[in-house]
């Protein structure tokens, strides 16, 4: 926890003022910074996510918004980015942005001069912090790691590759369309190229035993990345796992025992190699954790533009769901006529919490928040949480522990047990 | 008036879906009491309950008239008994107010348990059996055989017996010339004091309360002034009617008919069946015998499954119990299960219809409690005490003995499932009182005691013999036994609702079979639950049900937010299907899968 604090400090420098880059002719009033309580670095500051919903194949597990289109025109959708940006921009221009990810979809099927666009238009558009954060999701393929310069040279100083398995067999009944020695080498570049690589393995998979994770994850341990994302694998509904999984044709998934000896494991080897997970499936050396997904779990603003895209925006103190419209087309004609979203949900205060904790309890370093903060029924049930070993609390903070965090769905229905459900939407 | 020579009085009696309610309309149609075109299927069966259980719970009759082969007309009154068991003093009183019956079997299947005890009822009555074969349409029907086995099993001449399909409308002349030929007429004294039986009552939306009455001595006419001599309550008559089977009016009743009135009665529970009926001016000396009021022997608990439905739960029991005298209730509150209500009814059929009809027509989820029955608690002082709930057992110490209603079973079953009938009966500690065999079936009965009974013997007996047995009852008395209290410790706390009281040989057995179960019904948590069955302090079995072990959503980002926190409302919404002890979510059904036994 420690860690973190640290490095949003040292992100955050003593005064906010001295990181911001300025954007030309805009001067931006900039006492406005410490006005705003959701600027404060310690949400992790403003972020910006943009989806680009399509792939070459549709993997079996996944149930993200991931369309395969015959042909797209990425000049068409370059306009649509563009415009949409600069409606963001009209709106939050005062803010500091803290960083950007290309999220998917395979972002990593854009033209690199697309990335490059966009990145021009978000400098434009809003003052950003001196070490702006900039991912990129990438497929591990011999084509797209041909792309690695041009986003390098556009921008993006993260990538993020879909690795997912070190085996072939394996890989192939993930529905990926990369071995693991295409992998390998497109690591190896991605290394060679940005200053932060991250890459995710997808774990629990049918069939997979103890000593073959064991074999897996210390290989991908050796890879020297800074920064690993470890699933276990989710079989969620609507998706061909989902469904071959209802059917009863899915065999050899793990069992709860399994799946727990499969999390000690990891747990336990990432420990050991200095990488230990600072959220539920995420871990990093010191210093390298991924400053935009702190965003999401600490609670902080981020924008969504693009495809199905969702933000938070707190807005005059009231803090609004937004969300794009999931279809391809359907973004696309809403932002030719002007607007690339759909209505807004103003959260109530029961949603603003459960999400709050939702996120952050998902962090190592839990959730900050002063005491008073809580409902008095919600802070009676972390007490009991926290005699029961699962979470720890000290004077404005707590957080759910290592046993704690395998569980952290049954803890969290456990603490908002009373908390009432969603008001009905009021749409702004 | 009619003359009592020609009024011919009877109910019938059958099994379920032998054809009762077929046969009556039929009778209704070949008399021409109700033009076909207005004829509604199964006209005696109104409710939607009884019909889709196949079984009359309300007894309604129905005034035909009938020309027969001897030019002579008669007024023919039937009356339709409630089919079932738990409705045995209501039955007596119905054929208490006939002088004969119509046996009614059908000729592919022969007499069951639930036959017997009516056939017994009637012959106790006094009344002149017709018996009638139905269904011999069918080619499964064996005539002969079915009328041998009435021979064998109830004794009754069956050569003579009536041929018929109801539903093809065969024979039903033949039926009405045996009513006629073969059933006594009534008796009685029109110039005796009025003397009626209280034969049912019911509540009408328009009329209010109609009482339905059999004319033994005297003659009623509308706005006379009649005591209930029972109650000691006395009214005017506002109208005086027959049924045929929709109301029609009436000028009088002399001895032998059978009519209902209405007298500004408030509620249903102001009548008693099987009361006398006089005048209040010109009362005759006394009331007629074998009056008895309605008493309870199952108790259950009902409790709205959502807390807000409490008082909606209240007016819904005020309002069914304003139309049934023998459905008591009483407020109960639960630790576990809130504010509800502590039931009594007369058997296990009528809690269950109770229970649907509070459900279906008032629309309220409920929670039942498992059923339980009337104990008495003999205090060392020597007072008796009566136990609706286990959860009110007192101290030990002060308790000198306990005892329990005891039940005479009668039970019918092919004989290769006999030997299945006998272990559960043995395995519900009862005692075997005869057997005897009819035609490849066992007729076998049994005491035992009601509480082994009460919950799921039926459910037990129809899956052992697949279906093959019918199974009958009747409450013979008290009886001490080693009883005692069991409770069951959820989390080491106790939950009320499922302490329930057993017979201490069986008590080991019962526990573990409680603690495995509720293992099953709980659902983990995040920490380890133990699940106790306990006597006093001792603990008889015990179970753990182990934490959960992982439940976590790898992956969640800001797009998932919104689907995260529906998601997990959704799973708090599902929680209101359980119930909290202390940190345990109990969920509803286990209050009562948990009694149900495996055997």
């Amino acid at each position: 926890m420690a860690t973190l604090g640290d490095i949003s400090q040292r992100d955050g420098a003593s005064d906010a003022r001295d990181n911001v880059t300025k954007p030309e002719g805009r001067p931006g009033p900039l006492n406005q910074i410490n006005r705003d309580p959701v600027e404060n670095w310690q949400r992790g500051g403003f972020g910006l996510y943009l989806h680009w919903p399509f792939c070459l194949s549709k993997c079996p597990y996944c149930d993200f918004n991931s369309h395969v289109a015959a042909r797209i025109d990425q000049r068409e959708w370059q306009d649509a980015y563009l415009a949409e940006i600069a409606r963001a921009a009209g709106e939050t221009g005062e803010r500091v942005l803290a960083s950007v990810y290309f999220g998917g979809g395979t972002p990593s099927l854009m033209d690199p001069e697309l990335v490059a666009a966009i990145l021009d238009a978000v400098r434009a558009g809003w003052r950003v912090v001196n070490d702006l954060e900039v991912t990129l999701e990438a497929n591990p393929t011999s084509v797209e790691a041909g792309r690695f310069r041009g986003y390098a040279a556009a921008g993006v100083n993260r990538l993020s590759l879909g690795v997912q398995a070190l085996d072939d067999r394996d890989l192939a009944a993930l529905g990926r369309l990369h071995t693991a020695g295409e992998a390998r080498a497109a690591f190896d570049l991605a290394r060679a190229t940005f200053s932060r690589v991250s890459f995710d393995l997808i774990y629990a998979r049918q069939g997979q035993t103890p000593e073959a994770w064991r074999a897996e994850l210390g290989e991908a341990l050796t890879m020297a990345a800074d920064h690993l994302s470890l699933y276990q694998l989710t079989i969620e509904p609507g998706t061909a796992f989902g469904t071959r999984h209802a059917a009863g044709r899915l065999p050899g998934l793990p069992d709860e025992d399994r799946a727990v000896a499969l999390w000690d494991i990891t747990q336990e080897m990432t420990g050991a190699a200095g990488m230990v997970a600072y959220e539920v499936s995420n871990h990093a050396v010191e210093g390298a954790e991924g400053r935009h997904n702190l965003v999401y779990w600490r609670g902080g603003d981020y924008l969504g533009i693009g495809p199905g895209a969702h933000g938070r925006l707190t807005l005059d103190g009231i803090r609004l769901a937004t969300e794009a419209p999931r279809a391809p087309t359907a973004w696309l004609q809403a932002v030719r006529q002007g607007r690339g979203e759909l209505p807004r949900e103003a959260l109530a205060a029961g949603d603003v919490l459960a999400e709050r904790l939702m996120m952050g309890l998902r962090l190592a370093e839990g959730v900050t928040m002063a005491p008073g903060d809580l409902p008095p029924a919600v802070a009676a049930r972390i007490d009991m949480l926290v005699s029961d070993g699962l979470m720890w609390r000290e004077t404005g903070r707590f957080g759910v522990t290592a046993t704690g965090r395998r569980l952290l769905d049954a803890v969290l229905r456990e603490i908002l047990a009373d908390q009432g459900g969603s008001q009905p939407d009021s749409d702004i | 008036m009619t003359d009592l020579s020609h009024i011919r009085n009877f109910s019938i009696v059958a099994h379920i879906d032998h054809g009762k309610s077929t046969l009556a309309d039929r009778l209704i149609q070949a008399t021409g009491t109700v033009a076909d075109r207005d004829m509604k299927e199964q006209l005696l069966d109104a409710m939607d309950i009884e019909r889709e259980r196949g079984i009359t719970i309300k007894a309604n009759t129905v005034r035909l008239n009938y020309r027969a082969k001897n030019g002579e007309d008669y007024v023919l009154n039937l009356i339709d008994t409630p089919g079932h068991v738990d409705f045995a003093y209501e039955v007596s009183r119905s054929m208490r107010a006939v002088e004969g019956s119509l046996l009614v079997v059908d000729a592919s299947q022969g007499v069951e348990a639930q036959t017997l005890a009516n056939v017994y009822q009637a012959l106790d009555a006094g009344h002149e059996i017709v018996p009638v074969l139905n269904k011999i349409d069918l080619p499964a029907a064996e005539p002969d055989r079915v009328k041998a086995n009435i021979e064998d099993v109830i004794g009754l001449d069956a050569h003579d017996a009536v041929l018929i399909s109801a539903k093809a409308g065969l024979g039903i002349e033949d039926v009405l010339e045996a009513i006629v030929a073969r059933l006594p007429a009534p008796r009685g004294d029109r110039n005796a004091p009025l003397k009626a039986m209280l034969v049912d009552s019911w509540y009408d939306a328009y009329l209010g309360v109609v009482v339905m009455i059999r004319v033994m001595d005297g003659v009623v006419r509308k706005g006379d002034r009649i005591r209930m001599m029972q109650t000691g309550a006395v009214y005017g008559i506002d109208r005086l009617a027959v049924l045929r089977p929709k109301m029609q009016e009436w000028p009088e009743l002399g001895p032998g008919e059978i009519g209902v009135f209405t007298a500004s009665i408030k509620q249903v529970r102001d009548t008693r069946v099987g009361d006398t009926i006089t005048h209040e001016k010109k009362p005759c000396a006394e009331p007629l015998p074998g009056f008895k009021p309605a008493q309870p022997v199952v108790f259950c608990g009902l409790f709205p499954v959502d807390a807000g439905d409490f008082v909606a739960l209240r007016e819904a029991i005020e309002k069914l119990a304003l139309n049934d005298a023998s459905f008591t209730y009483e407020m109960e509150s639960s630790a576990a299960l809130g504010f509800g209500f502590r039931c009594g009814f007369l058997g296990l059929l009528h809690l269950e219809v109770v229970r649907d009809r509070l459900e279906r027509e008032y629309d309220i989820d409920l929670i039942t409690t498992a059923p339980s029955v009337v104990y008495h608690l003999y205090m060392k002082g020597g007072e008796m005490r009566e136990l609706h709930n286990p959860a009110d057992m007192p101290d030990l110490t002060h308790v000198d003995h306990i005892e329990e209603p005891r039940i005479r079973a009668t039970i019918m079953v092919p004989d290769d499932y006999l030997g299945d009938v006998l272990k559960l009966c043995q395995d519900r500690r009862g005692i075997q009182m005869n057997l005897t065999y009819a035609g490849g079936r066992a007729l076998v009965d049994y005491d035992l005691p009601l509480n082994e009974v009460v919950f799921d013997f039926y459910d037990r007996l129809k899956s052992v013999t697949k279906g093959y047995a019918s199974f009958d009852y009747q409450i013979t008395g008290y009886r001490e036994d080693n009883l005692v209290k069991m409770s069951i410790l959820v989390n080491d706390e106790p939950v009320d609702a499922l302490s329930m009281m057993v017979h201490r040989d069986r008590a080991e057995l019962r526990g573990r079979a409680m603690v495995e179960k509720l293992k099953e019904l709980i659902p983990r948590h995040l920490f380890k639950i133990p699940i106790q069955a306990a006597i006093g302090g001792k603990v008889i079995a015990r179970e753990t049900l182990s934490a959960m072990r992982k439940d976590v959503t790898a992956k969640c980002y800001g797009g998932d937010a919104t689907r995260k926190r529906k998601l997990l409302d959704k799973q708090k919404a599902g929680k209101k299907k359980m119930r909290q002890f202390g940190r345990v979510e109990i969920p509803q059904e286990a209050f009562i899968s948990a009694l149900k036994m495996d055997d």
